[in-house]
């Protein structure tokens, strides 16, 4: 590493710093893993390397390109229900009733209004211009809406009261991934072409916005994604622990072992996903997006397409939320549109990417996995900490804390919000700060 | 006449409601945003905060046996201002005002603000649980005037809340109070100079520590007054205002951020915005069913969005606002 440049002694140089805190990460693991179970411990850390896997997309936007985006949880739940229309099982009653029909003919009605729209774009051509050309695309955006709502609501009405929903494809699961990161990736373009051009605290705003219009939809298009009611049980890429029973395994080991497959898969995306970013980073490419970020203008300047470039940024990271989100919903098999708030998907990812070091990979896949290992932990530790607090106010006679679960589950929230603030302040950079290579 | 009575007590009640709120909320975003050039987060919690402080003044009150003939909570308010005003101060000086001193961005003293955000829900959940309560803590009930509206033809009454009177009240004088303050006195002058050009405020000898402070006051109180009027017309609950933060900040950009006058035409535009699409317009228009040729009739629902979407209308005036005109109705700040 270049660090050795700049002379540095004892535990101060970059390389072994990061050393020291992975070590204790680890150490953090081991320690989860002994006081709780080895099946718990691989339940967290397969959530917390798809957890990564968003954390590196949002390091490439914030750390890379300096890009602000709050709808991280927009984009999760667009991956989950990508991969619930993918690969869930067919719902053969749906096909076999008039559903495919009435959505096709929906599908004809957003084309016709998508036309309009289109055409009134276009009515400068025969000369219209300025107010009456808004006024026109006003119209066609409202009639188009009309057209499209006709259509798509007695069929959201018809195939709710008859199959329930649309279902699956049935196709395998590391598909449905691959389709989540499309999907994230197309709304990620659109997104990024509206909203990029703001300000950063504009933009903050705007997306999550956009990731609570996202949210309302995918919460309230039962046809589609079943809504409130749920998508449950969603299949594995890899043997479920119901399957290893059946082929002879104890209980105890079916879950480590099949859990232990998912990790395994998943660890492999992640692996493969932080050679790309990282290689990327270090390429001409990466020391574009560092030029752009650091001074734009100057970049601009230079000739480089500044808005293009932050749009490609946008959308790479996104299509990892998109899959990362995929495999979260995939690994916890339900897919529920109400389980997604935005302090567990957007803010605790932000947590992650700023505690490690935005700009480094290696910081933001740290960060992941420290904060959510704290995230999960804090909860037990907080009960364990509230029943001790309990039975001394009992023999002080001043009663018992009432509803300690409950509690003892919003304190991690108040952690969160203190390793946030301790983090800005003391460590703005993150524990694995980004390291600006010098060329000489 | 039943038609506009039904519209009366939907569309401009409620929409006045929210937009009393949605504006001392905004109010407060935009002051900040103009005095500190950050956009401040946590101020639905700081509202979630304010209506707490509220319900504990009322409760040991009401413990005390005090009865009287308005909302406990609603008597308590000043103190609670004064309280909410106050931590709201601290809340600057622990959490905001290193980071400014370190000449920290207002992408970070944003991120901040969440982090704030994140500890206020926390410690609200920890300390009173995170169910829903009634802010009616002596048991008092929730009056409703009903205004008999037979003399012009109707045979239902208008009807409307004491909480909704009660905050029409308040907020029309607030924003009196507020105008006055801005417009005639000293500091209210020195705050208007620190938003247009913080820089030459400061050579000009305005004390900048003094308006950060009251601006934080400002906001502080006010947020106390949104979020305990909201927490009386609703109920009481961890996540009151979480979820109208982000209309707030709508109000507050549509307005054009940093114009106080701004975030009030922006609060009663989005809240009206909200009201009117999910309003079912065939329960005015139903009278036209007889004018309407045979065998044509309105559908049932006419909503211009589905109940289901109410809040996405704030989003989708915001964004096509951030589109069309970033600087908002008014001229908003620039930088």
């Amino acid at each position: 590493m270049s660090a050795a440049s700049t002379p540095a002694r004892g535990w101060n140089t970059p390389l072994r710093r990061g050393l020291a805190i992975f070590a204790m990460v680890f150490l953090l693991a081991v320690v989860t893993g002994i006081s709780q179970g080895s099946a718990s411990i691989l339940l967290i850390l397969t959530q917390a390397t798809a957890y990564a896997l968003i954390a590196l997309g949002l390091n490439i936007q914030w750390g890379y390109g300096g890009l602000f985006n709050f709808a991280i949880m927009g984009f999760l739940m667009v991956g989950g229900a990508a991969t619930v229309f993918l690969s869930y099982p067919v719902n053969a009653e749906f096909w076999h009733s008039d559903g495919p029909l009435l959505l096709g003919r929906a599908l004809v009605a957003f084309l016709i209004g998508l036309g309009l729209v289109w055409a009134a774009r276009q009515s400068h051509r025969i000369g219209l211009g300025g107010k009456a050309r808004t006024a026109l695309v006003v119209i066609a955006w409202f009639a188009a809406y009309i057209i499209y709502r006709s259509q798509i609501d007695p069929a959201a009405a018809y195939i709710e009261s008859t199959a329930g929903f649309v279902g699956g494809l049935g196709l395998h699961p590391v598909l449905g991934w691959a389709f989540g990161g499309l999907v994230s990736a197309i709304i990620a373009y659109y997104v990024g072409r509206i909203c990029l051009g703001l300000r950063t605290d504009y933009l903050a705003i705007a997306t999550i916005g956009i990731s609570e219009i996202l949210r309302a939809l995918i919460k309230n298009m039962d046809w589609l994604t079943r809504g409130t009611m749920t998508v449950s049980p969603m299949p594995w890429p890899t043997p479920l622990p119901q399957e290893l029973q059946a082929a002879g395994f104890s209980i105890a080991n079916s879950f480590v072992f099949a859990r232990l497959g998912f990790l395994a898969l998943a660890a492999v995306i992640l692996v493969g996903a932080f050679v790309l970013v990282q290689r990327a980073y270090g390429g001409p490419w990466g020391r574009m997006m560092r030029a752009i970020r650091d001074n734009h203008i100057a970049a601009d300047s230079m000739g480089k397409d500044v808005t293009g470039r932050q749009l490609e940024l946008f959308i790479l990271g996104s299509i990892l939320m998109g899959v990362g989100g995929a495999i979260l919903a995939t690994f916890t098999q339900i897919f529920d549109p109400s389980g997604y708030q935005p302090i567990n998907h957007t803010f605790m990812i932000w947590v992650m990417v700023i505690v490690g070091g935005a700009g480094n990979n290696w910081g933001a896949v740290l960060g992941a996995f420290l904060i959510y290992i704290v995230w999960i932990i804090s909860d037990p530790l907080a009960q364990v900490i509230f029943l001790n607090l309990s039975s001394l106010t009992n023999s002080l006679g001043w009663g018992a804390i009432p509803e300690i679960d409950s509690r003892a589950l919003q304190m991690r929230v108040f952690v969160l919000g203190v390793v946030i603030s301790i983090a800005l302040r003391y460590a703005p950079r993150g524990l694995i700060p980004e390291v600006v290579r010098r060329e000489t | 006449m039943d038609e506009l009575i039904f519209f009366i007590n939907r569309v401009l009640i409620s929409g006045t409601v929210l937009g009393s709120i949605y504006a001392l909320g905004a109010i407060g975003v935009t002051l900040i945003f103009g005095i500190l050039r950050f956009a401040h987060f946590a101020h639905g919690d700081m509202m979630t905060m304010g209506a707490f402080v509220a319900f504990l003044l009322a409760s040991v009150l009401a413990a005390m046996g005090i009865i009287l003939p308005l909302p406990m909570a609603f008597v308590v308010l000043p103190l609670a201002m004064a309280i909410t005003a106050f931590l709201a101060l601290g809340i600057d000086k622990a959490f905001y005002a290193p980071l400014r001193r370190q000449g920290a961005k207002p992408v970070t003293l944003l991120i901040a603000s969440i982090g704030v955000t994140l500890m206020i829900q926390g410690l609200v959940r920890l300390l009173f649980g995170s169910g829903t309560r009634p802010l009616f803590v002596a048991g008092e009930a929730k009056d409703i005037f009903r205004i008999d509206m037979s003399w012009a033809g109707g045979s239902r009454p208008i009807s409307i809340t004491e909480p909704q009177v009660l905050m029409f009240v308040v907020t029309a004088i607030l924003v009196l109070a507020l105008h006055f303050f801005l417009t005639r006195s000293r500091l209210g002058k020195a705050m208007r100079a620190m938003a247009d050009n913080a820089d030459l405020a400061q050579v000009s000898g305005i004390n900048t520590a003094l308006v950060v402070r009251v601006t934080w006051v400002i906001a502080g109180a006010l947020a106390c007054v949104a979020g305990t009027m909201l927490a009386l017309d609703v109920a009481l609950m961890p996540d009151l205002a979480f979820n109208i933060v982000l209309p707030i900040f709508a109000a507050a950009i549509v307005g054009g951020l940093g114009h106080t006058y701004g975030a009030i035409v922006g609060g009663f535009l989005i809240a009206f915005a909200e009201t009117l699409a999910v309003f079912n317009w065939t329960a005015i228009l139903r009278p036209l069913n007889a004018v309407l040729p045979e065998g044509w009739s309105l559908p049932a629902n006419l909503a211009l969005v589905p109940t289901e979407y109410k809040l996405t209308v704030a989003f989708v005036i915001l964004v096509i606002t951030l589109l069309v005109r970033p600087t908002g109705i008014f001229k908003g700040a620039s930088t």
